[in-house]
């Protein structure tokens, strides 16, 4: 069966007074129906770029698709028209967002804002549109939702307005929802809260799910495939279980030697990660992990890794076998800032 | 850990009843005082010399505010705050700053708390001058050996924040406190604007400091996962109540309060296998925090506390009305909540 959504060499750089800032360089992935893919990196990793990318919402200018194909359904999202992504943007693909403060628009009620989607892609009329952005807020768990469709966003608490983003992105039953951090600006309790409600909707509707964060725990539980982004490369794919268990990256084992864990005895240093993401202007030649990386080989500085596949569905972009291989240096980042 | 003289121990920091009203006015012109915003109500706790205490809780909670309380940031609406043998509540003006000395502050937002129009040297430099530590060349010489120390090269003494990533930032706000020799440091989310691989890098910087210097923290954070592993002891907060507070591993294993159950229950882990486990022992708590200008009555957590129930059948205790005291249920461990765990 052919994938949902289909991402193939995608390249997206940024045009801008400084350099060419080349946020994404050359990514490819599946999203199958029904599954739940978590994307995750740093800050600069090109995660939210590459969505955006696809969504055909970056910026141009600065910013330009430089490469790729993206088949969404036997469509290519990239060569459509403007009114034809329009027509499958909110529609077929929805997105939430990390601040529902600043996505949600402060002087419309929500139920205009729900409502404006319903009517636009399912043609309903205004009384219907009512009824469903009502039928909607329920769903999404907002009690007396009757009465508060005619609120505004300041009148709701952030957990409530990520759940009037997530009955958004729901309203014209979705084949596939990008959640760009939508648990990231949320406490603890209130994640848990709105994990819970994705992971019953996503049972309910049967859509699939790009799940963008940092946080390597929020995904564990959620995704089926996880990715693992660096300096807009995709280092590492894999099932969620061998991703964690099994992981063969460098950066991804970095990652998660230097996660604080709950459940750890004796709480041991943490091993961080020395030094900086690479600089996306100055783009490195080789491995953009290079200058961190504690298992580097000469090669690494000037031929970049092609990502391979190493085993079940399990992609990985290095040169070393790490599993096998020995450290070559204690201190990367200060023996590459001498030379 | 703790360092215990002559078998007591040695109380370096001892807040009593502390509290932080900050009122609601209403009216344009006369304004007349409404109400209170109760944002720290009555807390009490003392921090042992050379121990990490970490305070967690959610947005809100009222953990910033009792940090910036302590070092008198804001003057506490009523309670004691006792440094050594100084009452910090009574000092004033000179005397304050004199103490100032001593108990220092690290920042959340490295962005936002570094003036852009100073160098690295004059913002490290800046307390030695106002405390008259040092001066002219022995004063650049020191700001070189604090950069050594936190890991940045001393060359960047000239440079302007803005040349720096987050990571780098938060170095140069920890040399600033550093400057002046502190003995207690408040660490106010030091690591939440911080990417996870630049987080473990200020993590370890800020123990390897503790060991060095002997220093004091309290440790303020939202993340569970990093406060365990940073503090010897931990305090939950609550809408501006504590309401558990114990030793580092015996919270994380026999956790009493129903909100600190919830709280640990809801941190997701790194671990799809032992995720799969806790998915159908969590405790996922339904609703808001209620406004601090309008808690509940009787306990704080009872609009959200899935036992209040169970109170009311074994304890015959209506949480709804009763305020639970914060007490001693076993050595070390405080708990506010009717039942017992």
């Amino acid at each position: 069966m052919a994938p949902l959504l289909d991402v193939n060499n995608l390249t997206t750089h940024f045009y801008t007074q400084d350099g060419v800032v080349k946020a994404v360089n050359g990514i490819s992935y599946t999203v199958d129906e029904r599954e739940t893919v978590g994307i995750v990196g740093e800050s600069g990793s090109g995660k939210s770029v590459g969505v955006m990318s696809l969504m055909r919402l970056i910026p141009t200018p600065p910013g330009k698709i430089v490469d790729g194909q993206v088949t969404f359904n036997g469509q290519d999202l990239l060569t459509l028209s403007n009114d034809e992504i329009r027509s499958i943007r909110g529609n077929k693909i929805a997105m939430i967002f990390q601040d529902p403060m600043t996505s949600l628009n402060p002087v419309l009620t929500i139920g205009r804002q729900i409502s404006e989607a319903v009517e636009l892609h399912l043609g309903l009329d205004k009384k219907q549109a009512r009824t469903r952005t009502i039928e909607l807020l329920e769903l999404v768990g907002i009690p007396s939702a009757g009465d508060r469709v005619d609120n505004y966003p300041h009148q709701f608490s952030g957990g409530m307005r990520q759940r009037v983003m997530i009955a958004m992105g729901l309203s014209c039953n979705p084949q596939l929802l990008i959640a760009d951090e939508p648990t990231t600006a949320l406490d603890v309790t209130i994640q848990a809260q709105i994990v819970d409600l994705v992971k019953r909707l996503r049972e309910e509707i049967g859509m699939s799910i790009i799940w963008i964060t940092h946080d390597l725990g929020v995904v564990a539980g959620l995704a089926q495939k996880m990715i693992v982004m660096y300096g807009g490369n995709i280092v590492e794919q894999a099932p969620v279980i061998d991703l964690y268990k099994n992981s063969h990256h460098p950066y991804t084992m970095g990652l998660l030697a230097s996660l604080p864990r709950l459940d750890e005895d004796r709480p041991q240093k943490l091993r961080s990660i020395d030094g900086l993401p690479p600089d996306l202007v100055n783009y490195p030649k080789g491995c953009p992990f290079y200058a961190r990386c504690n298992y580097r080989l000469d090669k690494c500085a000037d031929t970049p890794p092609q990502i391979k596949e190493i085993g079940v569905k399990h992609k990985v972009a290095c040169h070393v076998d790490v599993q096998t291989a020995k450290w070559t240096t204690e201190h990367p980042y200060e023996e590459f800032n001498l030379t | 850990m703790l360092e215990k003289k002559n078998g007591k121990s040695d109380v370096i920091v001892s807040v009593k009843n502390l509290k932080m009203y900050f009122p609601i006015t209403s009216g344009i012109i006369f304004q007349s005082h409404v109400g209170d915003i109760k944002a720290v109500d009555n807390v009490s706790f003392d921090i042992q010399r050379g121990e990490t205490l970490g305070l967690v809780g959610e947005s809100g909670c009222g953990k910033s505010t009792t940090g910036r309380a302590i070092l008198q940031l804001y003057r506490p609406t009523d309670g004691s705050v006792r440094f050594e043998d100084s009452e910090l509540t009574e000092l004033k003006g000179g005397n304050l700053r004199k103490m100032r000395r001593h108990i220092q502050m690290i920042f959340q937002d490295p962005y936002a708390s570094l003036n852009p129009r100073m160098t690295v040297g004059s913002i490290v430099g800046e307390p030695l001058e106002v405390h008259r530590l040092a001066s002219g060349k022995a004063r650049k010489e020191r700001v070189r050996e604090l950069l050594d120390i936190v890991g940045l090269n001393p060359y960047f003494i000239n440079r302007y924040p803005h040349e720096f990533s987050g990571g780098q930032r938060q170095r140069i706000g920890i040399a600033r406190a550093l400057a002046v020799e502190p003995a207690f440091i408040v660490c106010d989310e030091p690591i939440s604007a911080l990417d996870v691989s630049i987080q473990a890098q200020v993590i370890n910087l800020l123990e390897e400091l503790q060991e060095r210097m002997g220093l004091t923290y309290l440790f303020i954070a939202h993340d569970l996962a990093v406060v365990r592993h940073i503090s010897d002891r931990i305090a939950v907060m609550y809408l501006g109540k504590l309401v558990e507070l114990a030793g580092r591993s015996e919270l994380y294993a026999r956790p009493m309060h129903p909100y600190t159950q919830a709280l640990l229950s809801a941190v997701p882990l790194p671990d799809p296998i032992a995720e799969m486990e806790r998915e159908k022992k969590r405790v996922i708590l339904q609703g808001d925090v209620p406004s601090p200008a309008n808690p509940p009555k009787g306990c704080n957590f009872c609009t959200r506390c899935p036992s209040v129930e169970r109170a009311k059948q074994e304890k015959g205790v209506d949480c709804h009305t009763v305020d639970p005291e914060f007490q001693e249920v076993e050595p070390g461990h405080w708990v506010a909540c009717h039942l017992d765990g």
